[in-house]
């Protein structure tokens, strides 16, 4: 698989302040790349940079194999966190402004605009001013007009926010389908819900440094514990668990289940598979409930962060 | 891609179909001319009125001088006291009253001569009394010291000395003032443009900040090219604003003039008195042929040509600078700390334009200040129309184009950093820093 965007030991620093420390990610083509870190990490710079809005102070970052250039602005469509539209301007006027700053020749811009105004179902904002609409409102067309041109890298920061669920839905849908258009998405956000929902690779920025990155199933792999959650309908509990405790680490466990079985947080050993696990528990009791333990996004991110 | 016609484009609509704009440039003239109307019609209602001004000559000697004339009439008192007189002008709605007392010689009358009155008499009434008491009293000397006044009428010599410079160049008094109002109208017309239109430049970066729209654009653009869209799109705004000022203004002054029958040459202005002076006795239409004259002495190749390059220089020095300003604060309101600095030579150069030019066009200030970039576009354009070497203009000009340039990549700096600062309070040692980034 080739890698549409390549950051080599990027680094920037405001004044005393490193912002970026030779941060390198590799990004494949078609993915979505979720782009992850505490506030203040420097996600934002990095994305700045990709965007050519700021210049490192090192280090370089291939577009398609190619170093970053001018040229490279159109093929780069970027939602930024901080976001807005002009509010005393029309709806259509602004969204063809902005689309031809991208390149667009001004009577394709207007088809494609019509398209997707239709699509979303917003085709009758055209002539009203952005001070006239919602927030979530607003925040469509600015999805829209990130989107227009087609660019083969779309760079989302957040773009859930503002939008009420059945909108945000529609926006998350939306970005599948442009991905399954060939388009490669970087997706910064807070929100690991739609990490998990979302993203085939991730890198995860702290203090300046990347620390962790790859593809989410990898990187899940790397962080399971070989943990399982295991209900079990015995006559007597405490002797059950002294005997697991014998040959397992074992803690107690959270779950719901229709009975009050025993229920345990079981650690597999590293020379064990889960078939010994699950014969050994046959031997006790009725197996009611049976899961390994797969770290979610959330708890990664919460251990590496700690960690570091 | 060269975006920046686009952005020119959409600067210049966005200005141009503001509401406040459009009103503005309809209303601004119609403002004006109402004012002036007013103005000239309260004078003419000033004019009108008559006054009655009474006349106690105990000498006999002085009253034979004053003449009833349109606007002032004078009573002559007989048999009085002065304290009757007094009380009977008091009780009239007589303007005041002249009391000029019994002499000897001419010379010892100085402080013999009063005017009573309700309210401080106008300055331009006393003087014309005081003209008119001086001529009888000179020439009641005169004859005392047995001068045959009738020969010294005919004797009297009036001259104008004719004014030319080394080249043979005609030049005169009125020459001067027509330099002044050419100087001083484009020097000032230059400064009224750079706070109009720079506040606006600065308005519309702190609008793209507090909108969020800038990231959004500044990854379509260079920072670099949306600020010179800016002040370009800008300006062809404030151009156009100018020019419908230019032509709404003519026709509804013409139009306003004629519909209400109103005299404009009425208002007294000090720029007229001092055009009558000069030119003391010539009617009016000579005059004008004096003025069209002086106009077409004024180098104004020269002066057409140094205006486009001084404005344009000046202003897009001093609009670098407003954007920059917008770039570095999130609010209006947070604007004045910097603003200060940017003012004080606009204000400085005004005063140096209207006060030292003048007074002496090339002397060492006025050269001084219109080398200085930061005042040489108002004080250059002010010096121009008294002639000023073309290496000085040259000399001033390129300054002004190496600061502009200086001024332009500063202000760049410091708008790429600012625009994307939110929440932090610039301080100067703030944008030192953003220099580094």
């Amino acid at each position: 698989m080739n890698n549409l965007l390549e950051a080599h030991s990027v680094s920037k620093s405001f004044g005393n302040h490193v912002a970026l420390n030779k941060v390198s990610v590799t990004v494949p083509q078609g993915s979505i790349f979720g782009l992850l870190g505490p506030n203040g990490a420097g996600k934002t710079t990095l994305i700045r940079i990709i965007n050519q809005i700021t210049m490192p102070d090192s280090g370089h970052i291939l577009l398609d194999g190619q170093p970053l250039k001018n040229a490279h602005i159109k093929d780069i469509g970027y939602l930024p966190e901080e976001r807005g539209l002009y509010k005393s301007m029309k709806v259509g006027e602004q969204a063809l402004y902005l689309a031809q700053l991208k390149g667009m020749q001004k009577a394709e811009a207007k088809k494609k605009l019509h398209e997707w105004f239709e699509r979303l179902e917003i085709g009758d904002w055209w002539n009203k001013k952005i001070q006239e609409l919602s927030k979530g409102m607003a925040q469509k067309i600015q999805f829209v007009v990130t989107v227009l041109h087609e660019p083969k890298l779309l760079i989302f920061d957040e773009p859930f926010s503002g939008f009420d669920p059945i909108n945000a839905d529609i926006i998350k849908d939306e970005i599948l389908r442009l991905k399954n258009n060939g388009a490669t998405v970087i997706f910064s956000t807070h929100r690991m819900e739609s990490v998990e929902e979302l993203c085939d690779h991730i890198a995860l920025i702290h203090k300046s440094n990347k620390i962790l990155d790859g593809n989410l199933i990898y990187i899940k792999k790397q962080f399971k514990t070989n943990t399982f959650e295991v209900g079990l309908k015995t006559t007597n509990p405490e002797l059950v668990r002294q005997n697991l405790t014998e040959h397992f680490a074992v803690s107690p466990a959270e779950f719901r289940t229709l009975g009050d079985e025993l229920k345990l947080n079981v650690k597999v050993g590293e020379n064990e598979s889960s078939n010994d696990l699950l014969s050994y528990l046959t031997r006790q009791g009725e197996v009611s409930h049976f899961v390994e333990l797969i770290p979610s996004v959330n708890d990664i991110f919460i251990k590496t962060v700690k960690s570091n | 891609m060269n975006h920046l016609p686009l952005i020119i484009k959409r600067e210049y609509l966005t200005k141009v179909r503001n509401k406040s704009f459009v009103i503005m440039t309809v209303l601004s003239p119609l403002i004006m001319i109402a004012l002036v109307t007013l103005v000239a019609y309260l004078s003419q209602i000033n004019n009108d009125k008559v006054r009655h001004i009474s006349i106690l000559d105990e000498s006999g000697l002085v009253y034979d001088k004053f003449t009833d004339e349109e606007f002032t009439k004078y009573t002559i008192l007989d048999n009085m006291t002065l304290k009757t007189a007094k009380t009977v002008v008091k009780a009239s709605d007589a303007y005041g009253l002249l009391y000029i007392s019994a002499f000897d010689k001419p010379e010892s009358i100085t402080n013999g001569i009063k005017f009573y009155s309700q309210e401080s008499p106008s300055i331009s009434v006393i003087s014309d009394l005081e003209t008119a008491i001086e001529s009888r009293l000179t020439d009641l000397n005169l004859i005392e010291k047995e001068v045959d006044i009738s020969l010294i009428k005919s004797s009297t010599i009036d001259i104008t000395v004719n004014q030319e410079n080394f080249d043979g160049e005609r030049t005169s008094t009125l020459d001067s003032f027509v330099k002044l109002i050419f100087g001083g109208a484009s020097g000032y017309l230059l400064f009224m443009f750079i706070i109009i239109y720079g506040n606006m430049i600065m308005r519309s970066v702190i609008e793209e900040k507090t909108s969020r729209i800038i990231e959004v654009i500044i990854s379509s653009v260079k920072p670099m090219q949306l600020m010179l869209g800016k002040i370009i799109g800008t300006s062809l705004a404030g151009v156009t604003q100018f020019v419908i000022w230019i032509v709404l203004g003519a026709v509804l002054f013409t139009s306003v003039s004629l519909i209400f029958d109103i005299d404009l040459s009425q208002i007294q202005t000090p720029q007229k008195e001092l055009l009558q002076q000069s030119l003391s006795d010539s009617d009016i239409n000579t005059q004008v042929e004096l003025a069209m004259a002086a106009i077409q002495r004024l180098p104004l190749v020269n002066l057409i040509i140094a205006f486009f390059m001084f404005f344009i220089g000046g202003y897009l020095l001093y609009s670098s600078l407003y954007a920059a300003i917008g770039a570095a604060v999130d609010s209006e309101t947070d604007t004045q700390q910097f603003m200060f600095p940017i003012l004080m030579p606009l204000v400085l150069s005004v005063y140096v334009g209207f006060f030292t030019v003048i007074e002496d066009p090339h002397g060492t200030i006025s050269t001084l200040f219109s080398f200085i970039p930061f005042t040489s576009p108002v004080v250059m354009l002010m010096r121009i129309p008294f002639g000023v070497p073309i290496w000085q203009q040259i000399v001033s000009l390129i300054i002004l184009i190496i600061t502009f340039i200086l001024a332009v990549w500063f202000a760049a700096k410091i708008y790429k950093v600012g625009i994307l600062m939110y929440g932090k309070k610039a301080s100067y040692r703030e944008l030192l820093k953003w220099m580094k980034y």
